[in-house]
């Protein structure tokens, strides 16, 4: 174990409710912009989010048609994989739930897939019963290209590079396809509260 | 790890910190170090710093910009304190360095806190008193945040080292260096010709590091004879 | 946010080859631009590192930190020529 640094303590804030705070985790009150390539920047108007893969009929929306789907605003606590969790964070988009409404599935996983080629996979029952978004606002203001917009995948109750920046759609799949952090060795399901960390957790 | 000694006000913004590290293999100008901080719940940041100082200084040497919103850097420009002990890994690097022994005219160009490993490559330089003058241009927001300046003032009296500066924001009255940001015309004006195949070191921010790249291969400069460091917020 | 580049993950490639690797050239298995590991363009900030090709930006190169041992993925990226010798002086 290394040595202490004197004085050292980081940017993390005191949590007035450990409760919230899953194991291994720091809770700051920045928004880190983390990434595995460069932002893209997609045009509105060239815009579509597709339900497809193991579907009896996909569906896609364009800009347009997803901002008009009823949406929700929630709080939530987000807790990202490096250690850092953020509590109470604001976001506005469209329940999955909303979604799949209508949509035939025999399949159990899925894969997000977004512009600049990002990937990731859940269980299909992690995006139902209220757990899953596709946001497109955050803290009251259109969600900024750098933190995952025009929209992104927004899974709270897991690590959050399952919440997919950048999203443009989810595949849905019969076997569990691992996704881009997934294949060099990060967990396929990411609970933190079970700390699913790395593939084998 | 290495025990700090002593810790010099450089900016307003930057500070230099000189170490005495428990074992040291040596290291070359350009080469940089891992800072790793250990808090008492465990928590940990890590950062990578150039070495300032030159194989032959007494004395390890790093210079730290304070960022605004910085988990590292704050600690280490306002909080260390000699006796205090630092994790260290390295001498790290193997590109971005130059050696006294390497031949033909070399071009430095910093941006900002980019300076640092060229200032271990000036002291190596100096202390080895041979090879082709270097050339340095340095770009800065304002005289108050150029590091090292009176240091560099007299390496270009005593050694004859080409030093242009160039500032970004504020320049004062009667400022005799240039003004404004680096951009191919510059380049041009201070930097060896195209013709003459310098070896040419770019460091700073990515952005400041892209631009001049793009500048200097437009002037004419082979791209395997530009070798960059983008520095930049670092760590999660 | 804007890429660093290869110098970025020295320590790490450090501690998993034993040798200094930003000198190495490889070739990026994408679109056969050669380049040194040091000119790389390097995302790390996330749950590990990304190498990109300066040209055509695909992945070449994952560096990740899992329970405490570093993994490099290089599959992008056909190394053609080893790094330049280390010396201290």
């Amino acid at each position: 174990m290394s040595p202490v640094s004197r004085g050292f303590r980081g940017r993390r804030r005191p949590v007035a409710d450990p409760s919230r705070v899953p194991p291994g985790q720091y809770v700051t009150a920045d928004f880190p912009v983390l990434s595995a390539g460069p932002t893209p920047h997609a045009s509105l108007s060239d815009w579509t989010f597709a339900i497809d893969g193991a579907v009896d009929k996909p569906v896609s929306w364009s800009w347009q048609e997803f901002t008009a789907l009823p949406a929700q605003t929630i709080t939530v606590d987000i807790h990202c994989v490096t250690k850092w969790s953020k509590l109470d964070t604001l976001w506005r988009g469209v329940a999955v739930d909303t979604l799949l409404e209508g949509v035939t599935t025999p399949a159990s996983f899925l894969t997000a897939w977004c512009d600049g080629g990002y990937t990731t996979n859940l269980p299909v029952e992690d995006v139902r019963d209220g757990r899953a978004w596709v946001a497109y606002q955050y803290s009251d203001a259109p969600l900024d290209p750098e933190h995952g917009g025009p929209a992104r995948l927004l899974v709270p109750h897991l690590y959050f590079w399952k919440s997919a920046k950048w999203v443009r759609g989810l595949t849905l799949t019969l076997g569990d396809r691992p996704g881009f952090w997934e294949t060099y060795g990060y967990h396929n399901r990411g609970d933190p509260w079970l700390e699913q960390r790395y593939q084998g957790d | 790890m290495a025990t700090v000694r002593e810790l010099i006000d450089e900016t307003p913004r930057c500070r230099s910190i000189r170490l005495e590290p428990a074992e040291w293999p040596g290291h070359r100008a350009g080469q940089h170090l891992d800072v790793r901080l250990t808090a008492e719940d465990g928590y940990q940041a890590q950062r990578s710093y150039s070495i300032a100082s030159a194989p032959e200084d007494e004395g390890l040497v790093l210079t730290v910009e304070r960022l605004e919103d910085g988990e590292v850097s704050p600690y280490l420009v306002d909080e260390l304190r000699p006796g205090d002990e630092l994790e260290l890994r390295g001498p790290i690097g193997g590109y971005f360095v130059w050696e006294d022994s390497a031949a033909g005219p070399v071009m430095l160009v910093a941006g900002g806190s980019g300076i640092v490993p060229f200032r271990a490559m000036l002291r190596h330089r100096a202390a080895a008193d041979r090879g082709v003058v270097p050339r340095l241009l340095y770009s800065s927001r304002s005289v108050a945040d150029l590091i090292y300046r009176e240091e560099l003032t007299d390496l270009a009296a005593s050694q004859g080292v080409d030093i242009s500066f160039t500032l970004t924001r504020e320049a004062p009255e009667a400022w005799p260096g240039h003004h404004g940001r680096v951009d191919r015309r510059l380049l041009a004006d201070v930097a060896w010709p195209s013709q003459d195949r310098p070896l040419v070191f770019v460091c700073g921010p990515s952005a400041f590091v892209e631009t001049v790249a793009q500048g200097l291969v437009a002037n004419g400069h082979a791209p395997d004879r530009i070798r960059t460091e983008r520095f930049g917020p670092t760590g999660t | 946010m804007e890429a660093l580049d290869g110098n970025a993950i020295a320590g790490q490639l450090y501690v998993h080859y034993r040798v200094e690797m930003t000198t190495a050239a490889g070739t990026c298995a994408h679109c056969g631009t050669r380049a040194r590991i040091a000119e790389l363009r390097v995302y790390n900030r996330g749950p590990g590192a990304v190498g990109r090709c300066p040209s055509c930006e695909r992945v070449v190169m994952v560096v990740v930190d899992l329970r405490g041992h570093t993994r490099v993925h290089m599959d992008g990226f056909r190394l053609a020529e080893p790094p330049e010798s280390f010396t201290t002086r």
